[in-house]
């Protein structure tokens, strides 16, 4: 069970970004900076520091994102960040995702790949996974060099890992 | 008494009388004039009565009193010589018992010193067979747990060498590859 909170300030998220018209680009944004807060221990100390006066932290978001995102984007991370749940970010944001998703009747789908994939790469995998698992998804493509080669991909519950990082870990393991 | 005057007079008879400067004959250079030893005589033999009839009784009764005392001395000093002789005896006996009690003693401090002895020697021996075990086992331990570690060592930079290897060696036109691959393998999994 979620907390109220965390799906509170998804709502509001999502609604601001609807009204906005730019619930798309916004909830994929989004979607990247928390992944990108989530492998970022510099980040995330960053803008959950109390000491931080919350300006500066919204500071830092500006300067982060300013420019490189929608300007909805960067005011709703701020306005997260400056009230000081900077630490429940990655939450709020894959709540407003999921109910993005949900509203356009989706299953998200989040992918984990070493390179960035191109569009034509994006549009058949999608069309894969949803021939796989039986549900059309919003794709969410995380670059993610750990992965070292190859995909992992979560849709639900459901992991198809097809990446050379399991199979390294599994080699490691039988030796 | 008779015959001391019968000698008397014979010493007397025989001496002549002398006459001193001051004109007193004397008949005898030996002995006195026969006035003088009939007086002397009757004297000495009141004297003696006397003593006999007075001092005698008091001397008897100090002789006899003497006689007591020395006799009790003596009698005491039997006891004595007996309380002495059964306490020397009781002395021996005590001295025969004390050293009987010392020998049983002796003989069992030296009995439970063997046991002591004996109980320690079994101790010690356990004592050591177990700190053996337990520096053996700690031998063991510290072998399994050096391998163990130098196992991890290499299998960690078994795996950091492996990361780096494939991250290298994985280009570009291979991840194409393995996402391409990947997209076929999940599309006809259906």
């Amino acid at each position: 069970m979620s907390d109220p909170v965390i799906e509170g300030y998804a709502k509001a998220l999502f609604e601001v970004a609807r009204a906005e018209g730019s619930l798309d680009e916004v909830e994929d944004e989004l979607f990247r900076f928390a992944r990108s807060y989530e492998n970022s221990e510099s980040l995330r100390n960053a803008l959950t520091d109390e000491m931080i006066p919350a300006g500066k932290r919204q500071a830092i978001v500006e300067d982060l994102l300013g420019g490189k995102s929608t300007a909805t984007t960067v005011q709703l991370v701020s306005m997260v960040v400056g009230s000081g749940r900077g630490r429940d970010l990655p939450a709020i944001i894959d709540q407003l995702v999921e109910r993005a998703s949900s509203a356009k009747n989706l299953e998200v789908a989040q992918v984990r790949s070493a390179i960035a994939l191109t569009d034509d790469q994006q549009t058949r995998l999608s069309a894969a996974l949803a021939n796989a698992t039986g549900k059309q998804v919003n794709l969410k493509v995380v670059v993610d060099p750990s992965v070292l080669g190859g995909i992992i991909a979560t849709v639900g519950d459901t992991v198809i890992d097809g990446s050379v990082r399991t199979r390294l870990d599994q080699l490691k393991a039988r030796l | 008494m008779r015959m001391l005057y019968t000698i008397a007079r014979f010493i007397a008879e025989k001496e002549p009388p002398s006459q001193d400067s001051e004109g007193i004959t004397t008949h005898s250079a030996w002995f006195p004039e026969k006035s003088e030893i009939i007086y002397g005589t009757f004297a000495s033999l009141l004297i003696f009565f006397l003593l006999y009839k007075f001092a005698g009784p008091f001397a008897k009764k100090a002789m006899a009193a003497r006689t007591e005392r020395i006799q009790k001395e003596l009698d005491s000093a039997a006891a004595d010589k007996s309380a002495a002789a059964t306490e020397a005896s009781d002395i021996r006996q005590a001295k025969g018992d004390i050293g009987a009690e010392r020998d049983r003693l002796m003989a069992d401090a030296a009995v439970q010193a063997e046991a002591l002895l004996a109980d320690g020697r079994v101790r010690l021996d356990a004592e050591m067979a177990e700190l053996l075990a337990r520096a053996d086992a700690d031998i063991a331990t510290a072998k399994s747990r050096s391998i163990d570690e130098l196992r991890a060592e290499i299998s960690r930079l078994s795996a950091s060498a492996a990361d780096r290897a494939v991250a290298e060696s994985v280009d570009d036109a291979t991840h194409q590859n393995l996402v391409e691959a990947f997209i076929q393998k999940v599309g006809a999994s259906a």
